[in-house]
């Protein structure tokens, strides 16, 4: 017996508010591109004038919903988001273009050589990619290589390996709020 | 990462020149990249014009954020400050520190004054500054070491300015937007600054390391006579900056120099003023090659 002479399917409950909803299309398809594109801004809020602190953290977004999502950012989309990254990092323009493609051509390449899945291998696979970014872009960056530099960005590195799991939660956070219900079926 | 099998073009046609297209048009993508990067290496200033688009478009966000840090910084100070001696110690520790460095370059002033009085007699004009305005941004995840200001073309701000705050120098203007510029930090790899110390007229180079530290090189080799604790100021050579304002204090002696600390961290620092180019002249005779100098000379005689 209810209380109250409730009906049970009248009663709010977690699955009502998803029951005749799809997700809208537009914000399922620009939340990954907007997020990445944010993550590319916001070192630049950031003033540091010692060293190379803050991982990059465009380059991480991209590398945390590709490896989360395979398949929903096309191989080719280094072009134009890396484009909108070098207009912000200050690395010399055509360093993320460049560095991004790459990057998205290895991760499909080591996608079919290490065909299982689990998040370790994913942190394996974005600690290869981030040190490679990071040693890349320093190398490209104009500035002089020397081992006072070298020693430099090694923060940077380790933060980018370690903030991986961060990302990674981020990019779930972001993907699910990518996939919200909220579009009425009619 | 999820099987690759999910994404198996399998024996459509259709799905296999898709999957092939989509990697070509990656791989000429990163050829794309290399070639403006290369670009960009020869030639620094090339997409100059984009980029200073964006940084304007970007500059709300940046001056926002700046308000805020500035903010906070001073919340935070006043904390500190009651939670070790009243809430004024803060306040008189930065005046202690700022006063500190006003007496040195007092010093390098008067020291400076008595050698021009010897010469000539020249007397100099410290300049109205070009705009005064705040840090918006910094280059925080590259290898280089840039800032924003939210000042640009339109406030008069050109490129090869020098920028200072109350403490002493910040950089050196690279790049101009409309509304925002890029500056050239002193911790740069690729910054140099003719200085000379502030007690007496040793000259030598402030150059960047990039890692937050300034390499001292003395011009003269031999014993070198520097110590922990000498402030550096800048000698005027070059005609970029303005003689006499603090750089930097050195640290550490090495055998050609000494290693230096910044004294205008620009993570600290609240407003910064762009002011005009010290010898405008000088800076144009040192970008003429030699051969076109000898050819204005002819003209003139």
């Amino acid at each position: 017996m209810i209380e109250g002479g409730l009906k049970p399917r009248s009663r709010p409950n977690p699955y009502g508010k998803r029951i005749n909803r799809e997700p809208s299309p537009l914000l399922a398809n620009s939340v990954p591109y907007a997020t990445i594109v944010l993550g590319s801004m916001l070192p630049l809020l950031l003033v540091t004038s010692t060293m190379p602190i803050v991982p990059p953290l465009g380059f991480m977004m991209l590398v945390g919903w590709r490896l989360m999502r395979p398949g929903l950012l096309p191989s080719w989309v280094g072009l134009p988001l890396g484009a909108i990254d070098d207009l912000f990092s200050g690395q010399p323009f055509g360093s993320a273009i460049l560095l991004w493609s790459v990057t998205m051509l290895a991760i499909e390449w080591f996608e079919t050589r290490v065909p299982w899945r689990g998040f370790l291998q994913d942190w394996l696979a974005a600690a290869l990619a981030c040190a490679g970014y990071v040693l890349a872009a320093a190398a490209f960056s104009g500035a002089k290589i020397n081992p006072t530099l070298a020693i430099a960005i090694m923060p940077q590195l380790l933060a980018s390996i370690l903030a991986f799991p961060l990302i990674s939660g981020l990019v779930a956070t972001f993907d699910r709020l990518r996939l919200q219900r909220i579009r009425k079926v009619r | 990462m999820a099987p690759t099998s999910s994404r198996r073009s399998g024996h459509s046609r259709r799905a296999q020149y898709s999957l092939f297209t989509s990697y070509l048009v990656a791989a000429i993508g990163a050829l794309i990249g290399a070639v403006l990067l290369g670009i960009s290496l020869w030639q620094p200033a090339a997409m100059g014009g984009v980029r200073g688009a964006a940084s304007d478009a970007a500059e709300p966000a940046g001056r926002a954020v700046a308000v805020a840090r500035e903010g906070s910084g001073g919340f935070f100070d006043a904390i500190a400050g009651y939670f070790r001696a009243g809430s004024q110690n803060a306040g008189l520790r930065k005046e202690l520190e700022l006063a500190r460095i006003r007496l040195a370059e007092a010093d390098a002033t008067l020291q400076e004054n008595e050698r021009l009085k010897a010469l000539i007699g020249l007397t100099e004009q410290d300049g109205e500054p070009v705009a005064i305005t705040h840090i918006t941004g910094s280059t925080a995840a590259s290898a280089r070491r840039f800032a924003y200001i939210g000042a640009g073309r339109a406030d008069g701000v050109q490129v090869g300015m020098p920028v200072r705050s109350a403490r002493g120098v910040v950089g050196r203007v690279l790049e101009t937007g409309s509304s925002t510029s890029r500056v050239l930090l002193l911790t740069d790899s690729e910054s140099v600054l003719p200085v000379r110390r502030g007690s007496d007229d040793l000259v030598a180079f402030a150059e960047g390391r990039g890692n937050g530290l300034l390499r001292i090189r003395l011009v003269n080799l031999g014993i070198n006579p520097l110590e922990p604790g000498d402030v550096f100021v800048t000698s005027g050579a070059g005609g970029y900056y303005r003689p006499g304002v603090a750089v930097a204090v050195l640290t550490e002696i090495r055998p050609d120099g000494g290693l230096a600390r910044m004294i205008a961290d620009p993570a600290g620092t609240d407003f910064v003023r762009v002011e005009p180019i010290w010898q405008p002249d000088t800076v144009a005779a040192a970008r003429q090659s030699p051969d076109e100098v000898l050819s204005d000379a002819e003209e003139s005689e």
